[in-house]
């Protein structure tokens, strides 16, 4: 029999690699498994040169490997040099097909044949680096790729993409630039790409620019030798075969769902979202005993992690109980807590006490705690104000918080052990609606918008619970404020959620309806058809609600609400609404007197089409997802570019925002700068967080950016770019009297490119600079000003 | 919502301008001295004072648009006052002056001021003006792409000619080329693009074609009449070709001289600073030799 190790690594990232490396300096039998030549085929793959960040910065590193922030290749070498230094055993070339439990141990068959037999195996094979290959024969030659860096590379090249999804169009229209590209399309159009795609690939087929095979597959690659061009494919097209000789082939046929495998060695998965990652104990193992998940499989996509994991994995297979890395960090986060003995004790009565947390594993609670903040307000202290633009989460482990519901009349309700609150802004993105009052004893959980997100995402019970006390609250604070909660179960319970996309038509004019929608998430716009044509009316934000009319009498629905981007509403009942109605006549009498302003409103916008028609045309730009948006009088606007200059200048000399692109109705010019949405696209997928929102609304990058991209590509706007640090410039007053350039809102890197990491930058709304946004302050003839869509309706009035 | 800056914060600076050049004028009305009026009297003293002390804080203006991070009031506010009280330096230097010119410093400061003035007045006019002409003109696209889209139309039109023949494509070549958007000072404020001519005449051309049936002879647009020539007698397929290319080449023309009055306009709102910004220069350097020179000759 062959030999058996105590430990099988399967992957050589971060992770595995950390873990290999740990049970060589240990002295304990293991094996590294790798199917490339190199280690860490993700990291490898990078671009040339790219800066790798060492984020989280307050986690210590625990590995026998070096891990410091730098260009790839040092990152690369000192993870070599580590693994030759202690002696780690790796087979190369070793692709693992399968991992099968036979009793005590594991067996780990090898494409190729191999077996590899194992007592533990730490799987630790990433999320990425799966690319689907051609499967064809010659799919590995040196010059068939699966990924392109920069297509600025290749230049005088005759390459061909396989694919027609939107990576490979990208990689064909941007290498046909300079370039020989053809394209080879399995199908007989490119209807799965996205429209912009489909349409670029289309017009660069038009124009010649790209060669294309329609309906076309991969017979085999061959590599020629001594010929011209290193390669040669042959295609089977629908005319028979052909043959094409080319320098490069780039295949862009997606990734494989690691899922399929992982399941496949009998690793259960939470639930069917694509995103969910396998259940792991505190010592990350999974539901088969003895098989261990690390790294971004585990759900921890972050480098330090996850060699933190490697290194604590083989800790725990060895059977030391070793602290967690982050023990120290939330024993000083749980220090502030009354009562604190050890980090365990402070989890398990988090758990306890907070019902909102208790379906989540203690390794969840761990992570959610090491971005959560532990605060012990006295009494008395605000923790927020309303109209603040925070959105971070609050649960109560202990005492009391007061919430002011009414600013008027100063009635507060209270909310005890148990309980959370700040929901409302994390699900609207929109300022706080109420002030939080600590009381006695309070103890709290401040927990960050995209922590408790992927909390909300990913446990269901979670999501839930917040959904319904949201209902509730809303209920009550819009409609309802005397009336203690358990009269309004009969509204709350027959209340539902609805989910509209943008354009979505929640209802029409002259349908009738009989229930209310409160809007929670988005925004939607009001119109009428007048002489049959659509007029805007108004625009509704979220935490609002449209259709009451209905309820008050008449009930024919006097409009058309329809949704201006994707938003969800509370949908309430009617005959339930009617049911709270007659219970509280005062608010019968306040729904009247809102109606009544607002058809005011609407008659005053009916008299002026034209502003309805900014609206539509603003809303159309995406300004129903905004908080505050940058707009240009054209008739004012003498096109100086201040503005742009002027933002470079109080911005390290990269400009946020782009005057001249952007779209015109009449004279409103919507430049290309960012909106601060409600919801920020940016900040969905960003690796070290670091993305906020600050207390007034600037969704601002904070310096721990890594440099990846994400939110670039996020960003519906195409708001956000990535900019080296620009050098500084000489003073104002040696640029006049000495010529010392560049000058005042000229390039800051004259004609040498600027060099260095690149990092996102995006408008932060000059917050941190004293008078406000520098592009308005630094405009010459009052064409830019800055608007909340709050006041979309009398911006538009003023135009018209 | 948007706030010119000529009514900034309720004509503010218009009120403070008005108000100071109703005093000068008043008092130099009021004030009788014992020799003609002049900018040796207490009054020219004082309005001299004020003028100057306007001068240097009208060109600080230049520094306030580059500082950036300033914030002594609006940019807004800035070029509000700076527009109103620049304007009030015409009555307050040419009371200063007691009306006494001459072949002397003194006048040329005078006159270099006023260069400044009134080129800043057009600078106002080309601001109000332009604007919205541009935004008409150009019509929700950006220069740039109607740039693209001539190249691309330059391309099609290449290969449209291509297929009929070499004396057209020979023709359509030298009009690409022919084609010059922007350039010096004087092209770009008298629109001048070179793709116009080459359609109009030869639309006209072919008008005349019709109607006559007979062939012009000018000397200069051998290639329009090779191409009318070859209309004339050319077969259905061929013909519907030139048509084609005669669309394009309209197409391209009307664009083209978009782009052109674009350029234009942009140059009327740029081409003023370029003679307000030196002279304020030039303005300075003979401001102080005026006032040297009236102290040492004191």
């Amino acid at each position: 029999m062959a030999e058996v190790f105590e430990i099988a690594v399967v992957g050589s990232g971060p992770a595995g690699l950390s873990a290999a490396a740990r049970a060589a300096e240990a002295g304990v039998s293991h094996v590294l498994l790798e199917t490339e030549l190199h280690l860490s085929n993700t990291i490898y793959r990078y671009q040339k040169g790219k800066h790798v960040m060492a984020e989280p910065d307050i986690l210590p590193l625990r590995s026998p490997l070096d891990f410091v922030a730098g260009p790839r290749e040092a990152v690369l070498g000192a993870w070599d040099k580590g693994i030759a230094h202690h002696k780690t055993n790796v087979y190369h070339q070793n692709e693992v097909i399968a991992i099968e439990k036979q009793s005590d141990q594991f067996k780990l068959t090898v494409k190729g044949g191999g077996e590899i037999h194992a007592k533990s195996v730490v799987l630790s094979i990433g999320l990425q680096g799966n690319f689907r290959k051609l499967g064809t024969p010659g799919e590995d030659l040196p010059f068939v790729q699966y990924t392109l860096d920069d297509p600025d590379e290749y230049a005088d090249e005759t390459i061909m993409v396989i694919g027609a999804g939107d990576a490979a169009i990208e990689n064909a229209v941007s290498l046909a630039k300079q370039n020989r590209v053809i394209i080879v399309n399995r199908r007989d159009e490119f209807a799965r790409a996205k429209d912009a795609n489909e349409a670029a690939i289309l017009k660069a087929i038009e124009d010649g620019k790209v060669e294309v095979f329609y309906n076309t597959t991969i017979e085999r690659v061959d590599a020629v030798e001594g010929a011209e061009k290193p390669g040669k494919i042959v295609l089977n097209t629908p005319d028979g075969q052909a043959e094409v000789e080319l320098d490069r082939i780039i295949a862009r046929l997606g990734a494989i769902p690691p899922r399929r495998f992982v399941e496949s060695c009998g690793i259960v998965f939470p639930n069917d979202d694509p995103a969910s990652v396998p259940e792991i104990t505190p010592k990350y193992e999974s539901n088969v005993e003895g098989l261990y998940i690390i790294g971004a499989l585990a759900g921890y996509p972050l480098i330090k992690q996850a060699m933190n994991q490697g290194y604590e994995v083989v800790e725990f297979i060895k059977g030391n109980d070793v602290e967690p890395a982050d023990e120290p960090l939330l024993r000083s986060k749980f220090q502030e807590m009354p009562g604190f003995t050890t980090v365990h004790d402070a989890l398990v009565k988090v758990q306890n006490n907070v019902r909102l947390l208790a379906p989540i594993t203690e390794l969840q609670l761990r992570e959610f705690m090491l971005d959560s903040d532990v605060r012990t307000p006295v009494p008395g202290e605000k923790i927020f104000s309303i109209n603040d633009y925070t959105n971070t989460f609050f649960s109560i482990v202990e005492g009391q918080v007061n919430i002011v519901v009414d600013e008027e009349t100063g009635r507060t309700i209270s909310l005890g052990a148990g309980e959370f609150f700040g929901e409302m802004s994390l699900i609207s993105g929109r300022r706080r609606s109420a002030t939080a009052i600590a009381g006695q004893g309070a103890v709290l959980i401040e927990t960050p918008r995209r922590t408790m997100n992927k909390l909300i995402n990913s446990v269901d019970a979670v999501k839930r619970v917040i959904d319904e006390a949201f209902i509730m609250r809303v209920i009550q604070s819009r409609f309802a404020p005397d009336t203690p909660a358990n009269k309004l179960q009969d509204i709350v319970a027959a209340a539902t959620i609805q989910n509209y996309r943008a354009g979505d038509v929640l209802f029409e004019e002259g349908e009738s309806g009989d229930c209310i929608h409160l809007v929670r998430v988005g925004s939607l716009t009001i119109s009428r058809t007048i002489g049959g044509r659509e007029v805007v009316l108004s625009y509704v934000p979220a935490g609002n609600y449209v259709g009451e009319m209905a309820l008050l009498g008449d009930n024919t629905r006097s409009a058309t609400a329809k949704a201006a981007i994707a938003t969800e509403t509370i949908q309430l009942d009617g005959e339930a609404f009617k049911q709270l109605l007659l219970r509280e006549p005062e608010l019968r009498l306040r729904l009247q007197a809102e109606y009544r302003q607002r058809a005011a409103a609407n008659l005053s916008m009916e008299a002026q089409p034209e502003g309805g028609d900014v609206i539509s045309f603003l809303v159309a730009q995406g300004v129903g997802e905004a908080t505050d948006i940058l707009l240009i009088d054209e008739a004012l606007c003498v096109r100086c570019d201040n503005c742009e200059k002027a933002c470079a200048e109080t911005h390290n000399g990269t400009s946020r925002l782009n005057r001249e692109a952007g779209p015109t109705y009449a004279t409103v010019h919507v430049p290309t700068s960012c909106r601060h949405c409600e919801h920020p696209h940016c900040m969905k997928d960003c690796p070290p967080d670091a993305i906020h929102r600050a207390p007034n609304g600037e969704v601002f990058i904070a310096d721990n950016c890594i440099g990846c991209g994400n939110c670039q590509r996020n960003c519906p706007y195409g708001v956000i770019h990535m900019s080296a640090q620009m050098p500084k410039k000489p003073g104002i007053l040696q640029w006049l009297m000495f010529g010392r350039g560049p000058g005042p809102g000229q390039d800051p890197a004259g004609k040498k490119k600027a060099k260095g990491e690149k990092k996102a930058v995006k408008c932060d709304m000059c917050k941190g600079i004293k008078g406000g946004p520098a592009c308005v302050r630094s405009c010459p003839t009052g064409a830019a000003i800055r608007i909340s869509p709050e006041e979309l309706s009398s911006y538009a009035q003023s135009l018209s | 919502m948007h706030d010119s800056f000529l009514t900034f914060r309720g004509f503010r600076y218009l009120s403070f301008a008005g108000l100071l050049m109703l005093g000068s004028v008043v008092a130099y009305f009021w004030h009788s001295p014992v020799t003609a009026p002049n900018g040796g009297t207490w009054l020219g003293y004082t309005l001299g004072t004020i003028g100057a002390v306007l001068i240097i804080w009208l060109t600080l203006f230049g520094y306030r648009k580059r500082t950036y991070n300033n914030r002594v009031g609006t940019l807004r506010g800035w070029l509000s006052a700076h527009v109103y009280l620049g304007g009030s330096l015409i009555i307050i230097a040419t009371l200063h002056t007691g009306f006494q010119f001459g072949m002397n410093i003194h006048t040329v400061a005078y006159v270099l001021m006023m260069i400044v003035v009134l080129s800043g007045f057009f600078g106002v006019y080309a601001y109000l003006r332009y604007p919205t002409l541009m935004t008409r003109n150009r019509a929700s696209t950006s220069r740039e792409s109607m740039l693209e889209e001539i190249a691309e139309l330059d391309e099609e039109c290449i290969k449209v000619a291509d297929r009929i023949d070499s004396k057209v494509h020979q023709m359509v070549l030298r009009s690409i080329e022919r084609t010059r958007l922007g350039g010096g000072v004087f092209s770009q404020l008298f629109a001048h693009d070179g793709a116009k001519d080459a359609v109009e005449k030869t639309k006209e051309m072919l008008d005349k074609v019709k109607e006559t049936n007979e062939r012009p002879q000018t000397a200069e647009m051998p290639t329009m009449f090779a191409m009318v020539d070859f209309l004339s007698g050319a077969g259905g397929q061929e013909s519907e070709k030139l048509r084609q290319l005669l669309d394009l080449l309209s197409r391209k023309k009307s664009l083209a001289s978009k782009v052109a009055k674009d350029v234009q306009q942009q140059a009327m709102m740029d081409i003023w600073l370029y003679f307000h910004v030196p002279i304020t220069f030039a303005l300075l350097g003979a401001l102080t030799a005026h006032i040297v020179s009236v102290f040492f000759y004191w």
